[in-house]
This record gives structure tokens, C-alpha cells and sequence, in this order.
């Protein structure tokens, strides 16, 4: 049963996982929206590594408005960023 | 202190520089250890060349097909939509790398297609990206300034169009499904398929 649900508030972690991780840094510490359950994946974080046979775990895409994620965004203030985010970075927003 | 692991470890006053930047060592390694397979008969010629051809084989009509069957059938747009790898396969196409999820344009929202970490892109329906997708200064633009990005290609999307930017850095690999010319529902297949350009399919064009 994933933990998150579409629609739900959700904020990025900043895990300092070293070496290979999948969330750029540009996203960390945002708040967003979950668009839509993608289903359970093997952490990258494990397959970078030669380990296959560590847990899947959940993926999400979420939604963020560009314009949180940049302050100084010159595009229309509707506009938006889609990402994948594992569910071992996202917190339930406060 | 700052982590090595934080955005603080990047100065953000380093140039940029575009190609396999120190690449150059792997590049020889991997063509010695192919020498030597080839030498001691563990691989053939045959085998390099067909996996070459396997990758090199899928390539924009194939993903030109999928939109030309979502523009003439709502049916098959509306699963093309709720599942990218299942519509595919439909057709006869087998997503190997990853799910494919397909966004639609519309007259209120255009989507536009990157991969900030990489190069993930949907390879085995539409074969090798092109090279600015690769490119560091597409991969950083197209998330930090996109209007000015499509502005580039030679799309000004007007300020009530929500502009919604997709990045491919784990499981999902995505691919636009653009709005359909006026009456195209009823062009012939290929006439369909034909009006659907690389650029369409990543949102680089409208």
C-alpha cells in the first residue's frame, strides 16, 4: 500500500546520500503535489552498485510550481516541474 | 561544514563544459577489452553488429505511429494516455527500458520533455536523442528558463498556456502526444505519421 495518495503534500528530503542518487539538488527541500503513483522500483542508490536484491520501493512523480522553485522565474506563474521521487525522500508536508 | 554531498559543493562560477568531459579513458578501455574479447573468440564481429543495428533500429516514426493513432482513434489516445507501455505494445511496440508515459498537449497546457540528471529518453521507441538533448546547457535550461529554451527552438508559447516540464531522472521515460492539425483524424495513416516531427515528441515544437 503506497503511503502517498494523488494529491497529497509532500516535501523533498535532502538525504546526503552519497554517490548515486536520482533526486538533483534543485528539487531538495521543495514542497509538491503527488500526481501519480508509478509503482515499486529497486533503489538506484542499491543498482548503482551491483546490489540487485535490495527492496523496490515506491516511486511518485509529483508536481511543483516552477515558480517556488525559483524565485526569480520569468515565466508565466502557472507553469510547472514533473519529477520522480522515491518514497525514502519525501516527507508528508507539515 | 559544508558536505560534499550539499549544492554549497558546486561553484557555481565553474564554466561549464559541454561533451564526455574525462570520458577519453573509458572510451580506450572499451575498446581494448572488445579487442580482446574479439581475439579470444568470446564475442564475434557479428554479435557487435547486431546488437549496433538493434539499437540503432527504432527511430522518431515509430513514436509518430503511436500519435497517429491517438489523433484518428479517442479510444486508443484515452489508453495511450491511462498506460504509454501497454498502448505501444498494442502496435507492436515493446518499451524495454523503462514505462513510457505519454502527455498530452492541449490548448491550455504544452508539455516539453528533459532529463536534468542525464540522458534518459525513451530509446528503444524512438531511438538515440538528439545531441542538444544530451547537452549540459539543455539539460540545465530546460528546467531553470524553459520559455526561453522553446523561445530558442522557435516556440513562443503564449503566457495563458501552463507550461509543464518533465524530467526523466528514474523509472518513467515520456514521450508528448502533440495536439492534431485540424481534420488530420481523417488524413490517411501515413500522411498522419508524417506530420509528426522529433521535436513534436519531446515539446521542443508545437
Amino acid at each position: 500500500m503506497p503511503r502517498f495518495a494523488p494529491g497529497d503534500a509532500v516535501r523533498i528530503r535532502d538525504n546526503h546520500t552519497p554517490g548515486h542518487v536520482r533526486i538533483p539538488f534543485f528539487v531538495r527541500h521543495q514542497q509538491a503535489i503527488i500526481e501519480r503513483y508509478c509503482g515499486a522500483f529497486r533503489n538506484p542508490e542499491d543498482l548503482a552498485y551491483g546490489d540487485r536484491h535490495g527492496p523496490t520501493i515506491d516511486l511518485y512523480r509529483v508536481h511543483i510550481a516552477q515558480a517556488a522553485l525559483w524565485p526569480d522565474y520569468t515565466g508565466a506563474a502557472h507553469d510547472t516541474l514533473e519529477i520522480e521521487v522515491y518514497d525514502h525522500w519525501l516527507d508528508p508536508a507539515a | 561544514m559544508k558536505s560534499r554531498f550539499s549544492a554549497d559543493a558546486v561553484d557555481p562560477n565553474t564554466p561549464v563544459i559541454e561533451g564526455h568531459h574525462g570520458a577519453d579513458y573509458y572510451a580506450l578501455m572499451t575498446e581494448a577489452l572488445h579487442k580482446l574479447l574479439l581475439e579470444k573468440r568470446l564475442l564475434s564481429q557479428a554479435d557487435t553488429d547486431r546488437v549496433i543495428a538493434a539499437l540503432e533500429a527504432p527511430n522518431t516514426t515509430w513514436g509518430a505511429r503511436l500519435v497517429a493513432e491517438a489523433w484518428a482513434d479517442p479510444a486508443y489516445r484515452e489508453r495511450l494516455i491511462e498506460d504509454g507501455s501497454a498502448a505501444a505494445l498494442e502496435l507492436g511496440f515493446r518499451i524495454k527500458e523503462a514505462k513510457l508515459v505519454v502527455v498530452a498537449n492541449t490548448p491550455a497546457l504544452h508539455n516539453l520533455i528533459t532529463c536534468t540528471l542525464c540522458s534518459c529518453y525513451p530509446r528503444s521507441l524512438l531511438g538515440q536523442p538528439p545531441w542538444w538533448y544530451i547537452s549540459k546547457n539543455y539539460r540545465a535550461r530546460s528546467v531553470r528558463e524553459p520559455r526561453r529554451v522553446l523561445a530558442e527552438f522557435g516556440l513562443d508559447l503564449p503566457e495563458t498556456t501552463e507550461l509543464r516540464v518533465h524530467d526523466s531522472n528514474a523509472d518513467m521515460r515520456y514521450m508528448v502526444l502533440p495536439m492534431a492539425p485540424e481534420g488530420a483524424g481523417q488524413w490517411p495513416l501515413e500522411q498522419r505519421i508524417a506530420a509528426v516531427t522529433r521535436h513534436m515528441l519531446i515539446g521542443t515544437a508545437a
